[in-house]
């Protein structure tokens, strides 16, 4: 067997040891308007990851020297709660977290319009519930319906989704096990109605034909989240 | 998506409200204009915000389902006194930044150094936005007529884009509520409104606004808020 250790990921007919078949995405479920106070916030659950994202603002930057005179700054903060994971984590911001905070700014950045809020500050805050594998792209996907939800004008929302190398065999939507005792990981921002790639991150290694492979399962994989993200803030609020 | 806006151009309004999500396409541009909340990208109209479309003399725009207010001059808003210094009141009215409101243009009765005893912080106020800078920094002025500190009453707050189903066409919707409710009723442009009159004429207007809230959702979405 592949991998690190000797755990079977998929067995000889192809499923997954969640039931499901290599190109299936994990169950996910989006709502919206679950923080009262906040000008939007959304929730999301996938597979047995549970993420909230709420956004304030736009409002002033501070302190003043994060501001920019011709455009709104996005202050993200992604964080895991402490018993979010079997193990403890400790409180606080750690290098981890740090990163992806920033790299989910990035990727938010390029469909907010925030040349119409000069000076400004947008905050967005991503608190982990509970942690499966994937909770990057959970975080990216909820604060995009959240900035949706606190009507920030975006030319499109990002759907975060991220592929894998299980056993030399690439899968879509990576859970726990698979992430753990994986080779690779790749997940990637999208953006569903142009198809543009906003964010990419690879872990691990993979051939030119299992990137390929990855790539499109990200991108049906994008396409079916993307619907439960539209039906989550046209159908229902609060 | 909206699947039914092909390359004849968005759907006209008659039909029954489109709602739409940021990035949705809403057609091809052609003869409409993007208005609020759309933007017109190689020649596709594209929605920005989610909210319900409207198509109205050609411009296609976006009612939003909730809105940050951004100052424009003339609005009449009502703000909150969040801190001063010797001659100025930095007032928060909603907006990205607190707006300034100088001694000058404050209640007549302000001398420097001592304007707390005027209006002190937390005080609410009924004012006008003077002027807007490019980089979304206002100034408020209290001199003109109805302008005033709060003192009585109360104020609610109310999303800025649904103040139209408040006030109704010609205003006859507040007219109503006024005439109803025996309250004197201003409504900011920045979505609060004060509203002032005896406290069962209060409670009653406040039932009325979050019964137009809820109503204002329950129209556009379908959904109960």
């Amino acid at each position: 067997m592949g991998g690190y250790g000797d755990v079977q990921c998929i067995d000889e007919n192809g499923m997954r040891l969640d039931g499901r078949t290599k190109d299936e995405v994990r169950p996910v479920s989006i709502e919206t308007g679950v923080v009262p106070v906040a000008d939007g916030s959304a929730r999301i659950r996938w597979g047995l990851n549970d993420c909230i994202a709420a956004v304030y603002g736009p409002m002033e930057a501070h302190p003043r020297k994060i501001q920019r005179q011709d455009r709104a700054v996005l202050d993200v903060r992604y964080n895991m709660a402490p018993f979010s994971t079997t193990d403890r984590i400790r409180p606080g911001f750690n290098r981890r977290s740090r990163e992806i905070s920033k790299v989910t700014a990035e990727a938010l950045e390029s469909v907010v319009l925030t040349e119409l809020y000069p000076r400004s500050k947008i905050r967005v805050e991503i608190e982990i519930i509970c942690a499966e594998a994937g909770t990057r792209c959970a975080g990216i996907t909820a604060a995009s319906v959240a900035l949706a939800h606190a009507g920030i004008p975006m030319t499109d929302m990002v759907v975060s989704v991220a592929s894998g190398k299980v056993h030399d065999i690439v899968v879509c939507d990576l859970n726990k096990e698979e992430d753990n005792y994986g080779e690779a990981d790749l997940p990637m921002g999208i953006l569903p109605n142009t198809g543009e790639l906003v964010f990419l991150q690879m872990d691990g290694d993979l051939s030119p034909e299992q990137f390929q492979q990855a790539w499109d399962y990200n991108m049906e994989a994008a396409e079916v989240i993307h619907k439960e993200m539209v039906r989550a803030l046209k159908g229902g609020d609060e | 998506m909206s699947g039914d806006n092909g390359a004849d151009g968005p759907r006209r309004s008659r039909q029954a409200p489109l709602l739409v999500a940021p990035g949705d396409d809403l057609g091809d541009s052609g003869e409409y204009e993007a208005g609020h909340g759309v933007l017109a990208i190689n020649g596709r109209l594209r929605a920005l915000k989610q909210g319900r479309m409207n198509n109205r003399g050609g411009t296609v725009s976006i009612e939003p389902r909730r809105t940050a207010y951004v100052p424009r001059p003339s609005d009449l808003v009502v703000g909150y006194i969040e801190g001063c210094t010797s001659n100025i009141w930095f007032v928060d009215i909603g907006g990205p930044f607190n707006a300034i409101l100088p001694m000058s243009l404050g209640p007549s009765k302000a001398e420097f150094g001592g304007i707390r005893k005027v209006l002190d912080i937390g005080d609410a106020i009924l004012c006008r936005v003077q002027e807007v800078e490019e980089n979304h920094s206002s100034v408020v002025t209290m001199k003109g007529m109805g302008l005033r500190a709060i003192r009585s009453g109360s104020v609610e707050e109310i999303d800025p884009h649904l103040l139209g189903r408040l006030i109704g066409r010609g205003g006859n919707n507040l007219r109503q509520l006024k005439e109803d409710t025996e309250c004197r009723i201003v409504a900011g442009d920045n979505g609060r409104v004060w509203l002032d009159g005896d406290l069962a004429g209060i409670i009653n207007a406040r039932d009325r606004l979050n019964a137009l809230l809820t109503e204002a959702k329950i129209d556009d979405f379908g959904v109960d808020a």
